[in-house]
């Protein structure tokens, strides 16, 4: 019974090993790039534009809507990288149509890796927006005493964010991977379907929250500053 | 009883436990949100984009709990170090 993609072992020499989580990561962000470098060749502004240029489209403008909406200004210095970690996380989870893929983020390396990275997003942002003397001195508010407290609740959020898109996704291959051995065609079919929501679901709160984390960092603390 | 059978009840015992408990919380807590959400969507129809999206972010962060239950009995089936460590001694004797 396979618990993550990182027990398929492709290659190995010695200690470093390409096993599943690697080539499937690579495989996606391969498959994303290409994907949006092919559909943006021929922008066009006229009524005429094509189905991709749409899609991409509505994905952008909705992703900045949905930005705007926590509270942070200009959506465009934040949509690199919370759009990327949307697009990357619903990506892995749509792709398990395929047969013999399994997503990346069903394995606490990968997921891991993700929180690490909004981990270290909400700092930079943070310091970008208030300066360094500012976003340090958030640590201390409301008072001094909740000092340990924030910083316990900054490493425990990001554990939380790990954990969360681990076990939803680890669970839906699990539970699919049990059906398939005891009951034939529909059920797992249907719970593979409610996997696809629930990747989805997931895929979105983890970038939502992310956004949340940055605007709380992000946000006009002095009244002096305006 | 040797230390195999017992470690083997052990865990069994406790996965089933962690995931029995652990899921009635969240369970409880999700119906209670979705029905205030419900009620408040009822009030204020057009807060609905609101009122949905943070519904959505609330009934994630209570799912975390349920899922940290759901992890800590998988580890207890799948991939329990003191399973391994008695098996891997009864292989090496």
């Amino acid at each position: 019974m396979r618990l993550s993609p990182d027990d398929i072992i492709l290659w190995q020499h010695g200690f470093l090993k390409l096993n599943g989580t690697i080539a499937f990561t690579w495989g996606l962000m391969l498959l994303l790039a290409v994907g949006s470098k092919l559909i943006t060749r021929k922008l066009s502004t006229a009524l005429e534009r094509s189905r991709w240029q749409s899609l991409l489209e509505i994905l952008v403008t909705g992703i900045e809507g949905q930005i705007a909406d926590v509270g942070l200004r200009q959506p465009r210095t934040y949509i690199g990288f919370l759009g990327t970690l949307f697009l990357f996380i619903a990506m892995a989870n749509l792709c398990t149509v395929i047969p013999g893929y399994e997503p990346p983020t069903g394995s606490l390396s990968t997921t891991a890796a993700l929180a690490l990275c909004v981990l270290a997003a909400v700092p930079f942002y943070g310091i970008k927006e208030e300066g360094l003397h500012g976003y340090l001195r958030s640590y201390a508010e409301p008072t001094i005493i909740m000092l340990p407290f924030n910083i316990i609740s900054e490493l425990s959020r990001t554990l939380a964010l790990a954990v969360r898109l681990f076990g939803n996704m680890m669970s839906g291959t699990m539970i699919l991977a049990i059906l398939l051995t005891i009951t034939p065609f529909i059920f797992p079919i249907a719970m593979s379907a409610l996997g696809l929501l629930t990747g989805m679901v997931q895929a979105y709160i983890f970038s939502i929250l992310a956004a949340v984390y940055i605007a709380a960092a992000t946000r006009d603390r002095a009244p002096a500053r305006r | 009883m040797d230390h195999t059978t017992l470690i083997a009840i052990a865990s069994i015992v406790t996965a089933g436990l962690t995931i029995a408990f652990g899921s009635i919380g969240p369970a409880l807590g999700e119906g209670r949100a979705v029905a205030t959400a419900l009620s408040s969507l009822a009030q204020q129809p057009d807060a609905a984009a609101t009122i949905t999206r943070t519904l959505f972010v609330g009934l994630a962060m209570i799912e975390s709990i349920a899922i940290y239950c759901f992890v800590v009995s998988m580890i207890l089936i799948f991939a329990n170090p003191f399973w391994n460590h008695v098996i891997a001694q009864a292989a090496g004797k």
